[in-house]
């Protein structure tokens, strides 16, 4: 009885999916938040996500403990962000283009020193079991929540209590939204974006470890696929609110469990469009959220992607 | 100083000469320094790794461009490399970073082939001009439409293009596994093979394919267009302002979506020459990366067509001998990789010299 329950599945595992499939652009879209209400961009995020994959992956195996890997991963990520903030304050450096040179460095980087690290299995991130209540092995998988997926949700409200009420996060806001309020104001511009782009790097690696610990649960260098680079576009589609990136996140990750899902109960004739659905989805978003007049509503104004 | 200045006075001519000749010489020295400081940190980290920078130059010398046969694998890898650069360099004389190039690639790899296969009955001029057509038309509408979201709606070109790229991959790989799938190509799936009138073959002398010396000449095509017509020079006031051409009422929303679609068009070829004279059909060979390095591409040439060639030259060989490096010296295939990514940083990075090398300022020899 409790076995069988059809095509229900579909939702079903597209709701987990959902889950399980969001928290690396949780990551990596409050990384990217972040570091953008500061006043830059960071468009390498893709290099770190592999990089932190990598790296998470080859410590947790080397220590045996997946929350070491996540640590090594964070660190990883926060050099690349530093090294991204501190060369992007170079009269003449832009940081777009710098972005795209960072996301070439990094996956180079993560694909050489991976390259032993493919073949043995390393300790995988625990889950909690939510589902213990029901019968249906479908919903007790389907509640198998990680427990990044509650750190991530902890953080993004945290963040948006910091944008609102503390002082480093006003600190944050003034300087993206004008530099010459901040210089007036006695700040010091590119130490608050050296380390928004820092700790930007730092949650972006813990997403990566998150897809070589959790889910897909392996290192490969196919490991990711855009999923750094949407979580940008995920950010403007976000109005760049840390709670938005929430549920903007659920939203991908809805997408992206659509090809597995489908797959899951023998649905396997247009296999690649499937998978391609969260592009389309980010693509989506992007054209009916954008606008052509210059200002984004919510945009940080020192911001160079939407100037 | 006094001295200095007298001579200027003296000698107005050449003065006008070295205004002209400076700005020239350090618009190539400085991404020069930047290429050399690129390697420069690649043979420190080759060197941290215990290998040999000069084994590896040596490699890279042996099996890009020392014999016939390494120039011919070079240059086979410099033609796709032509056209992907020239799909980043024309819309980035607009001010727009486009890095989607893989996808129009694809894109017009697929057009061809299966132009190619449907159009075998025709003459093979036909035939051929009809591969051109689908080749460059499918991949240049694609860039086009991320020029028209860019337009429309404000779109970021540089996400949206690597989106759509995503997108034209996942397109190619659905029709190469379903629609139009050879039912022979039992291991890795394929459009049918082309007829043979419609295979593009070999260039007299150098053995390389006919893709190279069009793709030069799109370079050449491409630097006239930006250089000298009236329509680059609307092109080049729109990249330094937008809002400074729109007043002066050029059209600078068709300009975007002419260049995109050009771009992509171009890169379309590349797809085309590498089905029509590598490949032989359509298959997943022709996502091989050359969109990707194509940006380094152009970036190292400062967006220049002309400059593109000899850079793509370059980088071509250090692709042409990323497998004999690998043997070798023992290094994963990724170094490649790691090399283009230090290059690129060290080119960006190179760009805060502009106007601090002394050297290369008029001032410095005399009346400016």
């Amino acid at each position: 009885m409790s076995a069988d329950i059809g095509l229900w599945g579909v939702p079903l595992a597209i709701l987990a999916g959902a889950i399980r499939v969001s928290i690396p652009f949780l990551f990596v879209a409050l990384g990217e938040c972040l570091t953008e209400r500061s006043g830059r961009i960071n468009l390498g995020l893709e290099g770190t996500l592999v990089f932190g994959a990598m790296a998470g992956y080859a410590i947790s195996y080397e220590t045996g403990n997946p929350f070491v890997g996540v640590a090594g991963a964070a660190l990883a990520g926060s050099l690349f962000g530093l090294f991204h903030g501190w060369i992007c304050k170079f009269r003449g450096v832009n940081d777009i283009a710098m972005g795209i040179a960072m996301m070439l460095l990094g996956l180079g980087l993560a694909f050489y020193f991976g390259k032993g690290y493919i073949q043995p299995v390393a300790p995988d991130l625990p889950a909690i079991p939510l589902g213990n209540w029901s019968d249906i092995p479908q919903i007790r998988a389907a509640l198998q929540i990680n427990i990044l997926f509650f750190v991530g949700a902890g953080l993004a409200l945290a963040m948006w209590w910091m944008f609102r009420q503390t002082r480093v996060g006003l600190v944050i806001r003034v300087v993206g939204d004008s530099a010459d309020a901040a210089r007036a104001m006695g700040m010091n511009i590119d130490r608050v974006r050296l380390l928004a782009t820092a700790a930007g790097g730092a949650l972006t690696g813990v997403g990566g470890a998150y897809l070589s610990l959790a889910y897909p649960g392996s290192w490969n260098e196919g490991i990711s696929s855009g999923q750094g680079l949407m979580a940008v576009a995920l950010v403007i589609f976000a109005r760049w609110s840390p709670i938005a990136c929430f549920w903007a996140a659920l939203l991908f990750g809805g997408a992206g469990a659509l090809g597995p899902a489908l797959q899951s109960v023998g649905v396997s004739d247009g296999y690649y469009l499937f998978y391609a659905a969260p592009y389309v989805l980010t693509l989506a978003l992007l054209i009916l959220t954008s606008s052509p007049e210059r200002a984004l509503r919510g945009a940080p104004g020192e911001l160079s992607i939407t100037k | 100083m006094a001295d200095q200045a007298l001579h200027g006075r003296r000698l107005p001519v050449r003065a006008a000469a070295l205004e002209t000749l400076l700005p020239r010489i350090e618009a190539v020295a400085i991404p020069a320094i930047g290429l050399i400081g690129g390697f420069a940190i690649f043979a420190v980290f080759l060197l941290s790794q215990g290998k040999s920078p000069v084994e590896f130059a040596t490699l890279v010398w042996k099996a890009g461009y020392s014999s016939a046969f390494s120039l011919q694998n070079t240059f086979s890898r410099v033609a796709p490399l032509l056209f992907a650069a020239l799909c980043v360099a024309l819309p980035a004389r607009l001010g727009l970073v486009v890095i989607g190039g893989e996808g129009a690639i694809v894109l017009g790899g697929l057009g061809a082939g299966v132009a190619g296969v449907a159009l075998a009955g025709l003459p093979s001029v036909m035939g051929f001009a009809g591969m051109v057509i689908a080749a460059m038309g499918l991949a240049g509408l694609w860039m086009g439409l991320v020029g028209v979201m860019r337009v429309k709606r404000g779109v970021n070109e540089t996400i949206a293009s690597l989106l759509m790229a995503y997108i034209a991959i996942a397109l190619f790989n659905h029709f190469v596994e379903t629609v139009f799938r050879d039912p022979a190509s039992l291991n890795k799936p394929s459009t049918a093979p082309l007829p043979d009138g419609l295979r593009v073959g070999d260039m007299p002398v150098i053995t390389t394919h006919w893709g190279l010396i069009v793709g030069i000449c799109a370079c050449i095509a491409c630097w006239v267009l930006i250089e000298r017509t009236k329509l680059g020079f609307a092109a080049r006031l729109a990249g330094d302002s937008a809002r400074a051409a729109k007043v002066q009422g050029l059209p600078v929303d068709r300009l975007i979506i002419g260049f995109m679609a050009l771009g992509g068009a171009l890169a379309g070829l590349a797809g085309l020459f590498e089905v029509a004279a590598v490949h032989g059909s359509a298959n997943a060979s022709l996502i091989a990366g050359y969109g990707y390095t194509g940006i380094l591409v152009s970036f190292l040439a400062r967006h220049n067509p002309l400059a593109i060639i000899p850079v793509a030259i370059l980088l071509g060989g250090i692709e042409a001998s990323s497998g004999l490096i690998q043997r070798r010296m023992d290094l994963p295939d990724a170094t490649n990789l790691v090399l283009q990514g230090m290059i690129f940083v060290a080119i960006l990075f190179s760009e805060t010299l502009t106007g601090r090398l002394k050297l290369l300022q008029p001032g410095t020899w005399g009346r400016t």
